[in-house]
């Protein structure tokens, strides 16, 4: 790990405005991904600015939905009643995440900024267009059996989110305000938050330098009442997903009348199938329909040596997952 | 005839040995008092060192450039093998590894070559950690890079078959009968392959060493190893000192599984690194070191041929092993073993094939052979049981071996049958559906499956001493090494009993090669030989009272003949009068005695007269010494609860029955079972390290990536032991528990996701990715 001077700001005013003035310069929060980064020099910082102080916090009803400060932590907002009953999903995603350690350090806003797990990316020795763009994908040819079957590129087929709350806020919706240095804020849906590798795997995110993620606003909807997160993984806790997915009905007689779906650890970026959703939505409340939905999800996956399993597994998982919020 | 005591003859009801007592040194464990090998902080001018490790496998370094890592404040030193301190000895050839008993037969900084990715290629020492740690990312290497080969499965390895394995320690082909003819001729004949994953120990502490050269030609070392003897021998050889020049202390372990058996190429470079300074160096592995540190379990393939009869007996067993090692030695584990000795039959044949590739040696690793051998064998077993409609313990009733049949000879002691009945009945097997696939809990597949598990008791030997003072105190001290076992605790225990004192009156002492001379901690021999040195020192000093006391005109034993002697909890008496007699602590007054010591050597095979030879004799010929074939015998039972639409294995019970001797406490005695049950199933169903193909290099090298059981994969276990009193084995009667624990754990889950899904997998790890692609039989 590099030096690197430490600055606490208060505002996002001071935030934005300390980090402008270095060129190298992250923002930290929990430091749960920038820290094991550092360590293992895959990211050089010469200033941090602590962002713990920022008012970028509360969980609150509002008129467009639950809003959550970005620098909540995982566990607080993962047990918090109004996400528990309105949002079953989001808080089954979190509380499945990495360690009550980690969930009591990391932040809303350091969650979606999270890393890919490629094992490439994440030891220096290797080549990594993500990490050194141009140096080649070893990945493709080499160990994928953790990475993307969907939206891969020539590139770079990593799950450049391997996380999963981005997950259930892409299924249903969730938009993010975002603030620049000049104080303006715009809101990004999730969805639109993550961009595909294809030829620049570098880039993961809409997110300019030096941007701040604000909170996070999830509308609140019928679907969204009745879900589930399904993760699926060889250990029972503290690994992340091969496969997961993020769904919502709203069912009434039998028959579906919306639907979300999203699906994680298969996509290189939180994989919304709005292919899946048209099969679900207006059919009946069977397993014919969830596996039907599942085919669509899966349609265009590009499966690698070691991760062709992952097609048969995503489609598993998102079944299952149909199963357990439609009984 | 043998006169060397017995702990059953002196202490026919025990006291405190195998009581389930808490840990004598758990208190200043949580309260951080424990001082590991990277604790020792208060050494004057302590400096730290960081090792700089090849990115590639294979290649030569061109040149060094240190400009910017030099610039940085507080750097001392940058060591590479143009600069660092020369060695007497190195492990670089032949014979130089043998003199150093070193792991690997190849030392990095020697010389300009790559052989393996994470190979050490300079050592970086400054005034604090994070200094050296920056000065070594600033460190350019400039390497030739050559293209590695990386696994026996690399279509350009070259196999070759070893004579013998093990740095010569085990033979390559192994023969009974004739095998192949048996196998040809039998009604009944599987041929199956199983193959294994790299698994690495991963202890909680890493390998760390702390070296401080006292005088030019005094040095001691604060080492994480499980052996300071052996440590002590490598390190002197390497540096042309005397052993008694280098002092080896280790008072705490966090766990070693077999990778601290050795001394690795970290522990010399320390040494080096703090001449080089002049100053105390300390350097600990990081995380990802530790996967190319130490050593690990080797990637192998099994193959195994098992021909048997119509209702179930054994006729031939082939066993095929092929695996990766290093450039240099011919290390595999020797799967064979337990393969050979587990069932009653008569023919038998092993081979072995090794391909080198650009990684490192591998090294024991908990029951090193045992556990995948296992595998193999008691996966193989179960499918036998099946194809025959026989039931899985009935079928090893039916081939079990009532002597060892690697050897005939008679076991020193076996309650596997009373293992099975127990198991059975804490677990219910009885109750078995014998169908695969028929039993469901909801959604869930629920299967059992139950394997045999054996150790063999390996000849070692040790030395203890005990003083015991007047005043009722006394301290036992032996050079042996608590892994975090246990080991403090059972010896007071051991050592109590023996003196007649209670727990807080006896303090033990050990990890310190000033202490008399202890075996490494490993091939589950500690707690046997070093129990039995303690008790054995215990005696001597007892004989010395006795014979103060016969002299002494005041003592009631005065004129007593020495053998009519015995001591009793702690008194001296007649033994045809108990009454007449008296405690130590008179005899010691009046003696003007302010203590007496004792020193005693427990040893393997302690029930014969040539018991000195037994534990000599060499590995292949110590049952022969013995007169008996030495094991332990077990057998765990598994249910696992199957997903069968995402493939997860989740493990919902467990029973474990083990005989094994004297159990010296019940409580750390059910950890090491629980611990080793738990790093089997963490085989079984998880761990696994991926190395590239391409790159002969790791890509899950942390704990975040390699997967090793967490609490919520495992059950509440059952364990129980069944008494055994082995009067072969040694003074104690101690098996030793440590290894046994893991062995056949991965067979039992293997066995229960067949019942519960009807799919053999034979392929560790078993992920949902091998389950949901298999297909039911
Ligand atoms: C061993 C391990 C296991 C894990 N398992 C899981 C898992 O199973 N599922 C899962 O979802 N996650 C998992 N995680 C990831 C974890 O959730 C993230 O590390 C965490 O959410 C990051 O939050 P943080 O506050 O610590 O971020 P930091 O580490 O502080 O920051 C991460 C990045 O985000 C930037 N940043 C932080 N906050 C803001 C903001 N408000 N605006 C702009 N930029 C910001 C930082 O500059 C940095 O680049 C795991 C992590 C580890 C280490
Ligand atoms: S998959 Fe992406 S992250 Fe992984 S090595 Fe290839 S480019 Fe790098």
């Amino acid at each position: 790990m590099n030096n690197f001077s430490y600055t606490q700001a208060s505002s996002a005013k001071e935030a934005t405005a300390s980090r402008a003035g270095t060129a190298q310069s992250a923002y930290i929060a929990g430091g749960t991904t920038l820290l094991d980064l550092m360590k293992a020099n895959l990211e050089e910082h010469a200033q941090l600015v602590d962002i713990n102080l920022l008012p970028f916090k509360g969980i609150e009803q509002t008129a467009d939905g639950l809003r959550i400060g970005a620098m909540e932590r995982m566990s607080d907002v993962g047990e918090h009643p109004l996400v528990v009953q309105n949002y079953p999903a989001v808080s089954e995603s979190l509380l499945l995440a990495a360690s009550p350690q980690l969930r009591n350090m990391a932040s809303i806003g350091g969650n979606m900024l999270q890393r890919t797990r490629c094992g490439y990316f994440r030891d220096a020795a290797f080549p990594c267009n993500k990490r050194v763009p141009g140096s080649g994908c070893p990945a493709i040819a080499g160990d994928n059996h953790n990475l993307a079957i969907l939206g891969v590129s020539d590139a770079c087929i990593a799950t450049a989110y391997p996380g999963d709350l981005a997950v259930a806020l892409a299924a249903f919706d969730a938009v993010l305000t975002l603030e620049n240095a000049k104080g303006k804020q715009r809101r990004v849906p999730v969805t639109e938050f993550y961009v595909l590798p294809g030829r620049t795997p570098q880039r993961e995110t809409v997110l300019e330098p030096g941007e701040l993620i604000v909170a996070v606003t999830i509308p609140n909807t019928a679907h969204a009442r009745r879900s589930t997160y399904l993760k699926v993984r060889e250990r029972t806790s503290y690994a992340y997903a091969l496969a997961s997915a993020a769904v919502g009905l709203d069912v009434q007689g039998g028959t579906i009348r919306s639907a979300r779906v999203a699906l994680g650890g298969v996509g290189t970026k939180p994989w919304r199938s709005p292919e899946a959703e048209k099969v679900l939505t207006g059919a009946p409340a069977t397993e014919a329909t969830f596996r039907a939905a599942a085919a669509a999800a899966l349609r265009g996956a590009q499966p690698h040596d070691d991760n062709r399993y992952k097609v048969e597994l995503a489609q598993n998982t998102l079944v299952q997952a149909l199963l357990a919020v439609s009984s | 005839m043998d006169t060397e005591p017995k702990f059953f003859e002196t202490n026919p009801t025990a006291g405190v040995v195998g009581k389930p007592l808490n840990r004598v040194d758990g208190r200043d464990k949580v309260m951080g008092r424990a001082k590991y090998a990277a604790e020792y902080n208060n050494l004057p001018g302590l400096a730290h060192a960081v090792i700089k490790t090849s990115d590639v496998a294979k290649g030569r370094i061109t040149g060094f450039d240190t400009t910017a890592a030099m610039k940085q404040p507080g750097v001392l030193a940058i060591l590479t093998y143009q600069n660092i301190p020369k060695l007497a000895k190195t492990p670089n050839d032949a014979d130089g590894k043998k003199a150093i008993g070193a792991p690997m037969g190849y030392l990095p900084l020697t010389d300009d070559q790559i052989h393996y990715a994470g190979q050490p290629v300079a050592v970086v020492v400054a005034d604090t950690l994070e200094r050296a740690q920056y000065a070594a990312a600033l460190l350019k290497v400039q390497v030739a890079a050559d293209k590695p080969i990386a696994s026996y499965e690399d279509p350009k390895a070259q196999l070759f078959d070893p004579e013998k394995i093990q740095d010569g320690k085990a033979d390559g082909h192994v023969k009974r009968g004739d095998a192949q003819a048996a196998f040809a001729a039998a009604p009944v004949q599987l041929t199956h392959k199983y193959t294994h994953a790299i698994n690495h120990h991963s202890p909680m502490e890493p390998g760390a060493t702390t070296a401080h050269w006292e005088a030019p030609d005094r040095l001691t070392i604060y080492e994480s190893t499980q052996g300071v003897t052996r440590t002590q021998k490598s390190v002197s050889t390497m540096l042309g000192l005397s052993a008694e020049q280098v002092r080896v202390v280790t008072k705490y372990l966090g766990g070693g599984f077999g990778c601290k058996g050795s001394a690795w190429p970290h522990t010399i470079l320390t040494v080096q690194a703090a001449k080089a300074v002049g100053r105390p160096v300390k350097l600990a592995l990081t995380r990802p070191q530790m996967f190319t540190g130490m050593g690990h379990r080797e990637d192998q393939t099994q193959t195994l041929r098992l021909g048997a009869t119509k209702d179930g007996k054994l006729t031939a067993l082939i066993h095929e092993k092929t695996s990766t090692t290093s450039p240099w030695d011919n290390y595999a584990e020797s799967n064979s073993k337990i393969i050979n000795m587990l069932y009653e039959c008569p023919t038998f044949e092993a081979s072995y094939q090794l391909a080198r590739a650009n990684v490192m040696t591998s090294t024991f690793t908990r029951a090193p052979g045992e556990a995948p051998g296992s595998f193999a064998i008691e996966s193989s077993m179960d499918d036998l049981a099946y194809q025959l409609g026989i039931d899985p313990i009935e079928i090893r009733l039916r081939n079990y071996a009532e002597k060892d049949p690697t050897n005939g000879h008679p076991w020193s002691s076996k309650s596997l049958k009373q293992c099975y009945a127990r198991g059975a009945e804490l677990f219910g097997w009885s109750k078995r559906n014998p169908k695969n696939g028929a039993t469901r809990d909801g959604r869930l597949l629920v299967g059992w499956g139950m394997a045999t598990a054996s150790y063999p008791v390996h000849n070692s030997q040790g030395t203890a001493r005990a003083r015991l003072y007047a005043d009722g105190h006394a301290v036992v001290q032996s050079g042996a090494t608590d892994l975090g076992t246990g080991t403090y605790t059972v010896m007071t225990q051991v050592a109590c009993d023996a003196l007649g004192l209670p727990m807080d009156k006896v303090r033990f002492e050990l990890g310190d090669t000033k202490l008399p001379t202890a075996p490494n901690s490993g091939g589950s021999v500690a707690a046997g030989t070093v129990s039995s040195s303690v008790y054995m020192a215990v005696q001597d000093l007892w004989q010395k009272l006795i014979k103060v006391a016969v002299l002494d005109k005041k003592s009631p034993l005065y004129r007593a003949k020495i053998a009519d002697v015995e001591a009793k909890a702690g008194r001296l008496q007649l033994k045809s009068d108990p009454k007449k007699g008296e405690g130590f602590a008179d005899l010691m007054k009046r003696a003007d005695m302010s203590d007496v010591e004792g020193n005693g050597q427990g040893r393997y095979g302690s029930g014969y007269e040539d018991a000195q030879a037994a534990a000599n004799a060499d590995q292949s010929k110590k049952d022969e010494a013995a007169h008996h074939s030495m094991h332990s015998f077990g057998a765990h039972f598994c249910e696992v609860k199957v997903d069968p639409d995402l493939g997860t294995v989740r493990v919902t019970r467990w029973v474990s029955v083990h005989g094994a001797g004297r159990i010296l406490n019940a409580k750390t005695a059910r950890s090491q079972i629980i611990g080793g049950s738990i790093f089997g199933i963490g085989a079984a169903l998880m761990e696994g390290t991926v190395r590239d193909q391409h790159f002969s290099r790791y890509t899950n090298a942390s704990l975040a990536d390699y997967h090793i059981p967490v609490n919520a994969d495992i059950p509440e276990m059952t364990v129980e032991f069944i008494d055994e009193h082995d009067p072969h084995i040694n003074a104690m009667g101690v098996k030793g528990i440590g290894e046994i624990s893991m062995v056949g754990v991965s067979a039992a889950v293997a066995n229960a996701v067949f019942h519960a899904t009807g799919k053999r997998v034979r392929e560790l790890p078993l992920t949902p990715e091998k389950i949901l692609g298999a297909k039911a039989v």
